[in-house]
């Protein structure tokens, strides 16, 4: 129907029809309650939604996503993969498809995204360094080699994205942890912090932006950056914490994405043990460990903060345990499957994704009753991420 | 000590059966991919393709497999596998025997 209004405006006719005919072909929808789950050996991503519990779709083409991970847009719609061989894709979520795709560097680990949204920097092994893209089209606006001194160039780790278009990032072979800069309208900045300790594998940042965590495998410990007290220094924390005597083989590293946080704790993977530690933000001391079935990989807290669930490294991968962060004892144990790689909450928490590699299947479960709500089909699924990690400072 | 596993691997390596050798071809693929990346051109640890490990002799690589780099994360897979199973993976990554 033609309104009055439209024939005042003197519109042709054709520009009113047609938005009406799209708009029943494709039906309006938001993005809040979508997410992208890594296929991880055949290179797709599923576009995934928590309301109904359902697959939208499938795009292809993406590479090796072997440790694939993903940020967001601010307006939710376009997900940033990042790939092992160094691609970097974006990808549409509501058209379901490749917006664009470069292949950046020859070996890459993950990425973050600037808080104003324009810059994505990616983390890469080979060459090592950080490069930065522009959000919207994907050009190159920096590259940071990671060089220390005279050594050769670094691979770079738990690359964070902290206020202020800025970005944390750690130094594997070097040793080291920069802050990188990249105000508009000035040059650069990098601030580097040296001879933090032996082989930091991973670290992450809380999602207040202030402390910035690195554990080493090289040796026992933590080491803590306070992001908010210049100059930035970088202070041993809980030595002795993971592998100490005698440490177990560690068949998968574990992994500070996704950390436990809750009411100013964090619950940290220790290395080679079977346990989490529990580390006091106020007091930077350990709080307590929980005893696990097997070495943790991904500790992970329902949004509350109420729980934290876990996942384990190889052979005890077919085991969830939900950990009670008042008693720090595990109150339930769940087995999705075998090959547990990843877990991820709706927003507010009140399910949870996890993925069974082994499976090839996606399982969604009530985080207040544990009862199994949605099996999902999906190829070897890997990391699994939800649109709202746009909104949270270091995801 | 052998556990039960392992002693069961090592029946499966002496005779190499198909579905064995796929087990085997997965774990490669799957586990040590967590660190080597899935096409094994290296991540966190090395590349172990067939270029890569060329002036590596294969009873060398199968050491490296069974007792770990100290010093690295490289893990010793000894408690999961046997011998002759880490033989038989030395000799599919050099010889780039994987699906």
């Amino acid at each position: 129907m033609i309104t009055r209004r439209a024939l005042a405006a003197g519109l042709p006719l054709a520009a009113v029809v047609a938005p009406a005919v799209q708009a029943n072909t494709a039906p309006q929808r938001g993005t809040g309650d979508l997410g992208l789950v890594i296929e991880r050996a055949a290179g797709s991503v599923l576009v995934v939604e928590t309301t109904g519990r359902s697959i939208l779709g499938r795009v292809e083409g993406l590479g090796d996503l072997s440790h694939a991970s993903v940020v967001f847009s601010r307006d939710e719609r376009f997900g940033y993969v990042f790939g092992r061989d160094g691609g970097l894709t974006k990808v549409d979520l509501l058209d379901r498809r490749i917006d664009r795709r470069i292949v950046q560097g020859g070996n890459a680990i993950g990425g973050a995204i600037s808080d104003d949204g324009s810059l994505v920097a990616v983390s890469n092994y080979e060459p090592g360094g950080v490069r930065v893209f522009d959000a919207a089209t994907l050009d190159l606006v920096a590259d940071v080699p990671a060089v220390s001194g005279n050594a050769a160039r670094s691979k770079t780790v738990g690359l964070v994205d902290i206020p202020g278009r800025a970005f944390v990032y750690t130094l594997y072979d070097a040793g080291e942890i920069w802050r990188l800069e990249l105000p508009k309208n000035a040059s650069p900045k990098i601030t580097k912090l040296t001879n933090v300790g032996k082989l930091p594998y991973d670290a992450n940042v809380t999602t207040d932006g202030r402390h910035y965590y690195a554990g080493l495998f090289g040796e026992d410990g933590v080491v803590h950056v306070d992001l908010w007290q210049e100059p930035l220094k970088a202070t041993r924390v809980l030595d002795g914490y993971g592998r100490g005597e005698a440490p177990l083989p560690v068949y998968k590293m574990p992994h500070f994405e996704g950390w436990g946080a809750t009411q100013g704790a964090l619950f940290l993977p220790a290395v080679g043990r079977d346990e989490l530690i529990v580390i006091d933000n106020a007091t930077l001391q350990e709080a307590g460990r929980v005893a696990t079935h097997g070495q943790p990989v991904f500790a992970v807290a329902r949004p509350d903060g109420r729980h934290v669930w876990v996942n384990f490294a190889h052979p005890k991968n077919g085991v969830v345990e939900v950990v009670d962060t008042l008693s720090l004892k595990v109150i339930r144990t769940l087995q999705p499957g075998p090959a547990v790689l990843h877990l991820e909450f709706t927003p507010r928490g009140h399910e949870v994704w996890v993925s069974a590699r082994d499976s090839d299947a996606v399982i969604v479960y009530d985080s207040r009753t544990f009862e199994e709500v949605a099996r999902l089909p999906a190829g070897k699924p890997s990391g699994i991420f939800f649109t709202h990690r746009a909104h949270l400072i270091g995801r | 000590m052998l556990t039960g596993l392992s002693l069961s691997c090592l029946a499966g390596a002496a005779g190499a059966d198909p579905q064995h050798r796929s087990r085997l071809a997965d774990l490669v693929v799957q586990e040590c991919g967590s660190c080597h990346g899935l096409t094994l051109r290296g991540g966190l640890g090395r590349p172990l393709t067939p270029e890569a490990l060329a002036d590596r002799p294969a009873d060398l690589v199968r050491d490296i497999i069974l007792d770990g780099l100290p010093g690295t994360p490289m893990p010793p897979w000894r408690p999961l596998l046997s011998e002759g199973d880490a033989a038989l993976i030395a000799d599919m990554l050099k010889n780039g025997d994987l699906p």
